[in-house]
């Protein structure tokens, strides 16, 4: 896989001006070592860059916060480590491989493109930003994503999730194609949730769903919503074959919290 | 449901001195005093009364006495009126009792039960106001080993250096969210840490963004299980990160910052919609063992590009000296340990009044733990729950913590009576609260500058002891238990302490 960038290890200024990507060979570097490079290269101006050979190096993206918001793009060739993204400040971030757990853990804004799939963890706690996985997840994916103001999330996985999806759910949007074509088969979907949307396409049966979760068919306004999403995941996955109308022609099933307080009546007063 | 629980505390009213002002009306916003005004009389409707004497103290004529009510019901010495009354309450309302502050119950009280040492003749006492007494603590991993080379009269030191929290005196202010606290009671924790050479902490609720500039530099942020208000530019404008992972008041459990306290302003500081339940799971849903941890603390240190110290907040708890350990192999730079009678805003009472342990046997046997495994040196000890004067702070740092959170001290400071009501939101000092007429009540300046003195007073006494015991820095006390000695206290007591019996 693009060989062609590997020359040595370390960091290659890339073609000429700024317009090309700076290109760091990830074959020989521990994590920090590899942060190390990608901080460096952001601050000497770098806005391009194209890592190759990762092999499990984690927190990818996340040393990059500067008081200044420099932003970067940033294309992963190979296995990116976990907490991939983890509190990202707004830089954009394409992997070309597998990630591992803990894609997006808090995330603030920003977006993540993984072109395969992503381990458990996924999204945890993310307050802002877009997550697309073009292929399944594991478990616990989207706990406790919250929204606040203008800062909506949204992870939209291809695939399938396992167990746990959108636990304590706070806020922002979770929408899963499942276009393996499996039925879902996830348990313990929302519980606790008290915030955000979750849209499966296919159907849900209550017993997978926890007790703080209403279930209902998607209406025109999710529909709306749902529309601007699978175009964009389509957009970022060209290689996926089907068609944003053969998509949105299937039932989609909406989960939203029961109360914006699910344990507000827990205590004695 | 009519109620069968009987009013707390009787309210005593002097007739005689009452000018019918209706200032305790005002104060009260349990809503306990209402004015008669056929009778031009105030009455008191004492089942509301929380016992916070806000009115006995603001009375201009003293009139008002508030003292716990002396009915009873037949004496039991398994069924107290305590048990009785917590029965009722539940039976009327089928919900988890709630409860706010440390835990009251009469557990052992080890820092009584400890004495300190002081030189007689062939080890002179040092006098404070007249040499030089080094109360300042370096928080934060230290190095196995120093390589320092000296070339031409220049020093260099090649070994790479952790980074270090510096703290004139050995108190830090514990982590009180602004959500669970008022912002005026918050921002007053914030204007005498910076004062005092001190560290207030955030807690898990966020730092304002308007805060961020003034007060980053004496800041210790919170990360928690509900990664409230967390962003870069949080956790970067801190001088460390804390990973709360227990709380002496509630070890193994959450927290629910109920909806009603969810201002706008509080939601905008822990980014989330205003109204809404802010809910901290149990676990950090992305650790579930020691290496997950290790991912969480190498995650913080890379956001923070490694320039600041990583802190990890346990409850003392029966095996937690191993899980401790494992914590510091991790990568911790600080371990905080919060013990039995830890405060919170609020907390299931079963959980406050029955788990965890005593903060000073947890000290001596985290101290002990990390000695024997040869790692004391890779993390410091912050020691919280139940520290309340100044000879506490000794004793804790004589059985090994490097320094000690106060929370419920730095309330009272500000005003706090602990009535254990700070899970309503009308809290009559207007420190744990979000109602602006309550939280208006407490003057920043006047609050930080009693917590100032607080910490100048006590930090000029643990000169003090520690002239009086020879010795002229801090640094010579830590972990120093031969200066302890142990009064009334069992044989296994003392060996956890790791101290003698008075006298041996």
């Amino acid at each position: 896989m693009a060989k062609a960038f590997v020359l040595e290890p370390g960091v290659r200024a890339g073609p000429s001006g700024g317009m090309g990507a700076a290109v760091i060979d990830a074959a020989s570097l521990e994590t920090r070592e590899l942060n190390d490079r990608l901080r460096e290269l952001m601050l000497s101006g770098a806005r391009r860059v194209q890592i190759s050979n990762v092999c499990g190096q984690r927190y990818i993206g996340t040393r990059l916060y500067t008081p200044e918001r420099l932003k970067m793009e940033i294309e992963v060739l190979g296995t990116a480590g976990n907490d991939l993204a983890a509190f990202l400040s707004g830089h954009k971030i394409t992997v070309h491989g597998n990630a591992q757990d803990g894609v997006g853990n808090t995330m603030d804004s920003g977006e993540v493109i993984v072109r395969g799939r992503a381990g458990d963890v996924l999204g945890f706690s993310m307050r802002g930003g877009e997550i697309y996985i073009r292929d399944g997840c594991g478990y616990r994916a989207a706990l406790h994503m919250k929204e606040y103001q203008g800062k909506r999330p949204v992870l939209v996985v291809g695939g399938g999730c396992q167990d746990f999806l959108g636990e304590y759910m706070a806020g922002g949007v979770v929408i899963v194609l499942d276009l393996e074509g499996e039925i879902h088969d996830a348990s313990f979907i929302g519980t606790g949730m008290h915030g955000g949307v979750i849209y499966l396409r296919g159907t849900v049966e209550g017993s997978q769903v926890g007790d703080q979760v209403d279930i209902s068919p998607a209406e025109e306004a999710d529909m709306e919503v749902l529309e601007v999403y699978v175009s964009r995941f389509l957009e970022r996955f060209p290689e996926v074959e089907t068609t944003k109308e053969e998509i949105l022609a299937s039932p989609f099933t909406r989960l939203t919290p029961r109360s914006k307080r699910p344990y507000g009546g827990l205590y004695a007063y | 449901m009519r109620s069968f629980v009987f009013p707390e505390f009787s309210i005593i009213r002097d007739e005689e001195r009452c000018g019918s002002c209706r200032g305790c009306e005002r104060q009260c916003a349990f809503g306990v005093h209402t004015y008669d005004p056929v009778t031009d009389r105030l009455t008191s409707d004492e089942q509301k009364c929380a016992g916070c004497q806000r009115c006995a103290i603001f009375c201009p004529e003293k009139a008002i006495v508030v003292r716990p009510s002396p009915s009873f019901y037949r004496p039991n010495a398994s069924w107290s009126r305590e048990k009785i009354e917590d029965l009722k309450r539940q039976a009327e309302t089928g919900g988890v009792l709630l409860t706010g502050c440390g835990s009251d119950k009469p557990f052992r009280i080890y820092w009584d039960h400890i004495v300190l040492n002081a030189s007689q003749v062939t080890n002179p006492s040092i006098d404070p106001l007249r040499e030089p007494m080094e109360l300042r603590t370096f928080l934060g991993r230290k190095p196995d080993m120093l390589d320092i080379r000296a070339e031409d009269g220049d020093v260099e030191i090649r070994t790479e250096i952790s980074p270090n929290l510096t703290v004139e005196t050995p108190i830090l202010f514990s982590a009180m969210s602004y959500g669970a606290i008022s912002y005026n009671a918050f921002r007053s924790l914030a204007t005498a840490a910076c004062r005092s050479g001190t560290y207030f902490n955030t807690g898990e609720g966020g730092l304002p963004r308007e805060m961020r500039d003034e007060f980053g530099r004496c800041a210790i942020v919170q990360v928690a299980s509900g990664r409230f208000g967390i962003d870069a530019e949080y956790l970067n404008c801190a001088q460390a990160v804390e990973i709360k992972v227990g709380q002496g008041a509630k070890p193994g459990i959450g927290g629910h910052l109920p909806g009603e306290k969810v201002s706008l302003a509080v939601a905008e500081t822990r980014m989330i919609p205003q109204g809404t339940d802010a809910i901290s799971p149990a676990p950090h849903h992305d650790i579930y063992s020691i290496e997950d941890l290790s991912t969480l603390i190498t995650a913080l240190k890379e956001v923070t590009n490694y320039e600041k110290p990583i802190s990890v907040k346990i409850a003392a708890v029966h095996n937690f000296a191993a899980i401790a350990s494992g914590i510091v192999r991790a990568g911790a730079d600080i371990i905080a340990i919060d013990g039995l009678r830890g405060g919170t805003g609020a907390a299931p009472k079963a959980i406050r009044d029955n788990v965890g342990i005593p903060t000073e046997l947890a000290i001596s046997s985290l101290d002990r733990r990390l000695r024997e495994e040869g790692i004391r040196n890779q993390c410091s000890i912050i020691a919280a729950g139940g520290i309340r004067c100044s000879s506490d702070v000794v004793k804790a740092i004589a059985l090994g913590a490097d320094a000690v959170y106060i929370g419920s001290a730095a309330l009272i400071a500000m005003g706090c009576t602990l009535c254990q009501k700070c899970y309503t939101g009308k809290c009559n000092w207007g420190i744990c609260t979000q109602d602006p007429r309550l939280s208006g009540r407490l003057n920043v300046e006047i609050a930080s500058t009693r917590l100032s003195n607080l910490i100048s007073a006590w930090s000029h006494e643990i000169r003090e002891m520690l002239g009086g015991m020879g010795i002229n820095a801090l640094e010579s006390l830590r972990g120093n238990r031969d200066h302890l000695r142990g009064v009334g206290l069992y044989e296994w007591e003392l060996d956890v302490l790791g101290i003698k019996g008075a006298g041996e």
